[in-house]
């Protein structure tokens, strides 16, 4: 080889073209990579817009801007209490009752419908998951708060004895909205998606391990709850996790039906707010500097709380995708 | 004896109620969805017919449509649609073919799983305070950022999910006959998994046209037919909650039909966003 190289009657060696496209692989690469930086830099910025905007309120405040719970514009006082304790217990309340009915749905889907119903309602249910919440905050005002005032409402307003408990729980306007409906209408939309999130889970139980459970003489209700749902476990509890984060940050269901006020809500039947309706309902009319940077730290409220459950939810989901 | 068919009655009974809550509760919850749907198709529909769509929203008590509103909000979608491509796919791209298995790959898809679900009301914000703020001025454009952030991550996702299924020896012929990944990328695996970054982009879209939060302090809204987007924007969403909390009955009107509008949209691009996904599982 190297006597053919040195021999003076060789040609001397071609240089091979670059290949086409080679100019720009490096810009190419560069642009993808700044691209998935830009994800890190659009959520860092977003933490740090809102510490920047909502500082002058954290200053003033300090603490005692989640402690407190007086809201006032006119004087300039903002207190964080109402809206968090409203957020707080609107998702909660929609996770318990929508929780149960998820799970119920995923199961008949997965275990007990007749085959030719499965797929059409386990496309209906995934469909319905992708309907704006706006739609759902409008039929909760013109639909659900009218009903629910007439036919659940006023009669247990009726029922309660003066003094008592029941009394006092069912305190209020009795015009449908405030804190009860809200969580009801977050139930209501949470449901498609969480059920739906379930399903898929469930559908990846390997069928051997779902039949010999079966084989061994194990009814469904015992297949379900001692074999699959064991089996997906963490995956559930993510979906279940990412199910509360969007009630936490859900702002168009609720701030049609809450009732928007701001004080600490005295029952589940008392209007109240979030902090997500807090911000839609005030923002554009601030009145004064303080009064937008209160509504920016409450934002940062809603992003440290929505996010370490969002965190925490994704974090499980992979660990089950990966053992799966 | 006994015992042993005692528990197998209990057994059997638990099962029996386990079997009817679930057979309820799916029913309920069905039935609770149609009523929804049905609320919005039975109170939307009256209101739908052409002035709808040829003239702008009115003053109460007189005649009006929804004309601005769709303008304004095809403008923003399509303009968020275009950023949001460009730097979803792009992204999607390097965490599938570049550094996805590096450390800092697997930090980038973490914050985008967590973006994907984060609420809309603080991009809301954060787009406020980054390019309202500074520009003094709500403005289409502002309204288009917010919803391009939304989009973004669900573009990441699919793209990401859709080049990681295309066959490795693709890649391989590719860069074999000497051609650099990147024309590859571009040429052979962006080609093949079309029909997935369609997809992605299709439900992304449906992500973003209905959303509301985001845009009640970006583009605000505006009463005038406008294709200027550096001034507020009329856009359905903000409309249609302007209209539904307001006292007249006529808005409330064109309110309902905005939201089934909205809703048929979404429904239908979720409908061609599957069709076309299972057409490339298919080949």
């Amino acid at each position: 080889m190297t006597d053919l190289a040195l021999s003076p009657s060789a040609p001397p060696p071609r240089r091979r073209a670059a290949p086409r496209g080679a100019a720009i692989a490096r810009v190419f690469e560069g642009l993808c990579f700044a691209a998935a930086t830009f994800l890190l830099a659009a959520l860092s910025g977003l933490l740090i817009s809102l510490l920047i905007g909502g500082w002058p309120a954290i200053r003033k405040f300090g603490f005692g801007f989640l402690t407190t719970a007086t809201w006032n514009p006119v004087t300039d006082v903002y207190g964080a209490a109402g809206p968090i304790v409203g957020t707080l217990v609107t998702a909660t309340l929609a996770l318990v009752v929508s929780l149960p009915i998820a799970c119920g749905v995923a199961f008949f889907l997965t275990e007990l419908c007749p085959a030719p119903l499965r797929r059409p309602i386990g496309t209906a249910v995934e469909l319905l998951a992708g309907v704006p919440s706006i739609v759902y905050g409008m039929w909760g005002l013109f639909v659900f708060a009218p009903a629910f005032s007439k036919y659940v409402q006023l009669p247990m307003m009726m029922a309660a004895k003066p003094g008592s408990l029941l009394e006092k729980l069912t305190m209020g306007v009795p015009n449908g909205s405030g804190i009860f409906s809200a969580s009801m209408i977050l139930a209501i939309m949470i449901l498609p998606f969480m059920a739906a999130t379930l399903r898929e889970l469930l559908m990846t139980v390997p069928a051997g391990v779902r039949e010999s459970a079966y084989g061994l003489g194990a009814t469904t209700a015992e297949v379900v709850t001692s074999v699959t749902l064991p089996y997906v476990r963490t995956g559930a509890i993510g979906a279940v996790m990412l199910g509360l984060g969007r009630a936490l940050g859900e702002t168009m269901a609720v701030t049609f039906i809450i009732g928007n006020s701001h004080g600490f809500p005295a029952s589940i039947f008392d209007s109240g707010s979030t902090i997500a309706s807090t911000i839609a309902n005030e923002f554009t009319e601030a009145s004064t500097p303080m009064h937008t940077a209160a509504l920016i730290a409450l934002g940062l409220v809603l992003f440290v709380i929505t996010f370490m459950v969002l965190g925490l939810a994704r974090l499980m989901l992979r660990t089950q995708e990966a053992r799966s | 004896m006994t015992a042993a068919s005692a528990k197998v009655a209990r057994r059997r009974a638990a099962d029996l109620a386990f079997k009817v809550f679930c057979t309820i509760v799916t029913l309920a919850a069905l039935a609770a969805l149609a009523t929804i749907l049905w609320s919005l198709i039975s109170q939307g529909l009256p209101g739908i017919n052409l002035r709808l769509f040829t003239q702008s929203t009115p003053a109460p008590g007189s005649q009006g449509g929804l004309a601005n509103a769709i303008m304004g909000s095809l403008m923003m979608c399509v303009l968020a649609m275009v950023m949001a491509l460009v730097v979803g796919v792009l992204a999607g791209t390097w965490l599938a073919e570049y550094g996805g298995r590096s450390a800092y790959g697997s930090v980038v898809r973490f914050l985008n799983d967590v973006l994907l679900s984060a609420p809309s009301i603080l991009v809301g914000l954060f787009v406020y305070e980054i390019v309202v703020a500074p520009l003094h001025s709500f403005s289409g454009f502002a309204g288009a950022v917010a919803l391009a952030l939304l989009a973004v991550p669900v573009i990441t996702r699919t793209t990401e999910d859709v080049l990681l299924l295309q066959a490795a020896t693709l890649r391989e012929a590719g860069v074999a006959l000497g051609a650099p990944l990147s024309f590859v990328i571009r040429t052979v695996l962006w080609r093949s998994a079309r029909s997935g970054l369609l997809t992605g982009a299709l439900l992304a879209f449906a992500r973003i046209s209905g959303e509301t939060a985001p845009l009640l302090f970006t583009a605000l809204n505006n009463q005038f037919f406008s294709l200027d987007m550096r001034h507020p924007t009329a856009n359905l969403p903000v409309v249609i909650f302007n209209f539904a909390l307001s006292a007249y009955d006529d808005w409330r009107q064109l309110a309902w039909s905005g939201a089934l509008l909205i809703a048929a949209t979404v429904l239908t691009v979720t409908v061609v966003a599957r069709i076309v996904a299972k057409e490339q599982s298919r080949s």
